[in-house]
């Protein structure tokens, strides 16, 4: 499965969906972590408190988020850290590389970031000779396949170990059709120690920021953002500016929801608190904006800045699920990346917002509450008020908007359908023109409609009083 | 304009309705026996949790660790056990490559989550909670109380710490894992292959 090249997200969706056995494999590994999301939050009767405290505490920071940025820099940099400001992507990779120039820099180890992703870091940065490994290890899996990652926690989650087997086989001289997990990942061990051992500078991303000390919190199951930084001399922490929260206790709300909605784990293996740079050596904080400011001015979209990355959202979306992460052809996957995507670049992802079924497990899910269902809803009027939409999709609605009208046509039709889809030889109705036909039964035509039930029941409702 | 201005200049200027932050004094998760269920929960990360009397009592207790007792390169941080590396002496951190056991100091543990709270205000090299193969935290319990060194949840974690020097410090809840290749969760990603944690009596 190469890398998707087309922005729409029903044609690329259309070809996950090709290898039928797949996309429901890939369907059940993400709704088992759904599930395990599940117990976890069962097993904390303030659940549902600690959904409102992020939330509020989210809301609270974006309407002060000047000032704490200001706060963030100045204890930041009493404590010895750099902190560099980047309007955008560019910026952003610019201080990056002028950094590693700084120190002559030639191998980087990078732990996950989304980020850095967003800003196309590595492709800059291999442009300018310079090698950077990410460390996490499904990253490591979709790096040597030259992929993107499918999903923001669990980067090649589309993957089978056959897969990874083949790949490590190619670059890292593993036994030919080797597929045991354990037998891969301690291969993947030892490879990248060698790349932590011989590593110039350690880029991390940064999961929350603390204002009030100046420093930042980086959340790992393997340590390898750990073993990134500790053994070079510097450091370099890649921050959006929405990952800032006022105060360190607040650590205690975010850190208890982050792991459980993310892997349905308690917490983290480790959650590390960086307060300043080693003994002797540096600390670099690059924050940065690339579109985030402009979403704090809209009412309807405002909240998707509260986003933490657990990526609960996308293992409970039935459409995530079956369509894969590189159907959305963007960073961010799923239902928060169907609102970031077409929000910073209209053009290109118009048609996330209509990957979606309105289902609204994702805010259910949300453990910052965001409420993203209705914010797609309003995106696709927006998308729709730009005219961005193609005629298979407004003709339809246009026609349904007339017949809805008229009542007594829509009765009618009502019944038409229900005969054909009752009397029609199989092959009229599951057809290339019915995509709805497709991989699925089309639903049983009830013997009588709604409508003529519901009469039948006030009539023996009145003769009954 | 800096970036740096122009950044601040288009945040501040957003009507964004005020919030106040919430109240984190609230009824969190109290467990009838913190100390079992914190072992039972480290237990499901993939780590161990044992109550010891005194160095001796350590001693012992790490001697029927094989991984421990074959270590030939061990740190130890810890006042009284000996390791067979010194890592004041080590001046670069990259000499702590191939530390097989290293047994480190602890502060307090969390309940809720199996957690491990570690600093390196006694430890000169942080990687060496990273690095080596395997990993033990040593928590004292100087009044001779376990429950003094666990904590129930994260919100009375936090109420402990101090955030005056550059300390770095770590959560840490069991030994390195991933799930990257096909959900198969496999112990040992890159950092320590197992986690035992010592609850030290006087």
């Amino acid at each position: 499965m190469s890398a998707v090249k087309s922005y729409d997200h029903p044609t690329n969706a259309d070809r996950f969906n090709k290898d039928q056995s797949r996309t429901h494999w890939h369907d059940s590994a993400l709704w088992f972590i759904r599930e395990k999301r599940d117990r976890m939050a069962n097993s904390l009767p303030e659940w549902e408190t600690l959904r409102a405290c992020a939330s509020q505490i989210k809301s609270h920071t974006v309407s002060k988020l000047a000032d704490y940025l200001e706060e963030f820099e100045r204890n930041a940099t009493a404590r010895g850290a750099t902190v560099h400001w980047a309007k955008d992507a560019e910026e952003h990779n610019r201080i990056v590389l002028e950094i590693l120039q700084k120190h002559q820099a030639k191998r980087i180890v990078k732990s996950k970031s989304m980020l850095t992703e967003e800003c196309h870091l590595n492709p800059w940065l291999d442009k300018h000779g310079i090698e950077v490994v990410d460390t996490d290890l499904g990253e490591r899996i979709v790096q040597l396949r030259e992929e993107p990652p499918s999903h923001i926690v669990m980067p090649a989650i589309h993957l089978k170990k056959e897969d990874v087997s083949d790949t490590f086989h190619e670059h890292l001289q593993t036994e030919e059709g080797n597929c045991d997990p354990n037998y891969l990942t301690e291969s993947a061990r030892q490879h990248l120690r060698q790349k932590f051992v011989q590593a110039d500078v350690g880029i991390t991303g940064v999961n929350f920021a603390i204002a009030e000390t100046g420093g930042f919190v980086v959340c790992t199951n393997e340590g390898n953002a750990d073993l990134g930084v500790s053994l070079p001399k510097v450091h370099i922490a890649c921050m959006g500016i929405e990952k800032l929260i006022p105060k360190v206790d607040h650590l205690s709300i975010f850190l208890r929801l982050l792991a459980r909605s993310a892997t349905g784990q308690p917490i983290t293996t480790y959650s590390s608190h960086f307060h300043g740079p080693v003994e002797g050596g540096e600390l670099h904080i690059v924050l940065v904006d690339n579109g985030r400011s402009k979403l704090m001015d809209s009412d309807d979209f405002r909240n998707s800045l509260k986003c933490i990355r657990c990526g609960a959202c996308m293992n409970t979306c039935p459409v995530y699920r079956r369509s894969g992460g590189h159907s959305y052809a963007a960073t961010v996957p799923g239902p928060i990346g169907s609102i970031l995507n077409p929000l910073r670049d209209a053009k290109h992802h118009k048609s996330l917002p209509f990957a979606c079924t309105l289902c609204g497990s994702c805010s259910d899910v949300c453990p910052v509450k965001i409420n993203l269902h209705e914010q797609l809803l309003t995106l696709r009027s927006e998308v729709n008020r730009q005219k961005q939409l193609p005629v298979s999709k407004t003709m339809p609605m246009k026609i349904a908007s007339w017949v809805f009208q008229r009542p007594k046509l829509y009765a009618w039709l009502g019944g038409i359908g229900k005969f054909f889809l009752r009397t029609m030889p199989r092959f009229l109705i599951y057809n290339g023109l019915n995509p709805w036909g497709r991989n699925r039964e089309m639903p049983e035509s009830p013997p009588e409609s709604f409508r003529k039930q519901y009469a039948q029941r006030k009539k023996s409702q009145k003769s009954e009083r | 304009m800096s970036s740096k201005d122009d950044i601040l200049k288009s945040v501040r200027n957003k009507m964004v309705p005020a919030a106040d932050l919430p109240n984190l004094d609230q009824d969190w998760i109290q467990y009838g026996d913190a100390v079992a269920h914190f072992g039972d929960v480290l237990q499901a990360v993939g780590g161990t949790a044992v109550v010891v009397e005194g160095i001796d009592g350590l001693s012992a207790e790490l001697a029927k660790i094989p991984v421990y007792t074959e270590g030939r390169k061990t740190v130890s941080c810890i006042d009284g056990l000996m390791g067979t590396v010194d890592i004041d002496r080590v001046e670069d951190p990259h000499e702590l490559e191939d530390v097989d056991f290293a047994v480190l100091p602890g502060e307090f543990a969390v309940a809720e989550n199996g957690a491990v709270w570690v600093t390196d205000a006694k430890i000169r090299h942080r990687v060496v909670l990273f690095i080596p193969q395997h990993i033990a935290l040593v928590i004292p319990c100087p009044s001779g109380n376990v429950e003094e060194a666990i904590v129930h949840n994260m919100a009375e974690a936090y109420r402990r710490l101090s955030w005056q020097s550059n300390d770095f410090g770590c959560f840490v809840s069991g030994p390195s894992k991933t799930a990257d290749i096909e959900q198969s969760l496999v112990i040992g990603a890159h950092g320590a292959r197992s986690l035992h944690v010592f609850l030290l009596l006087p």
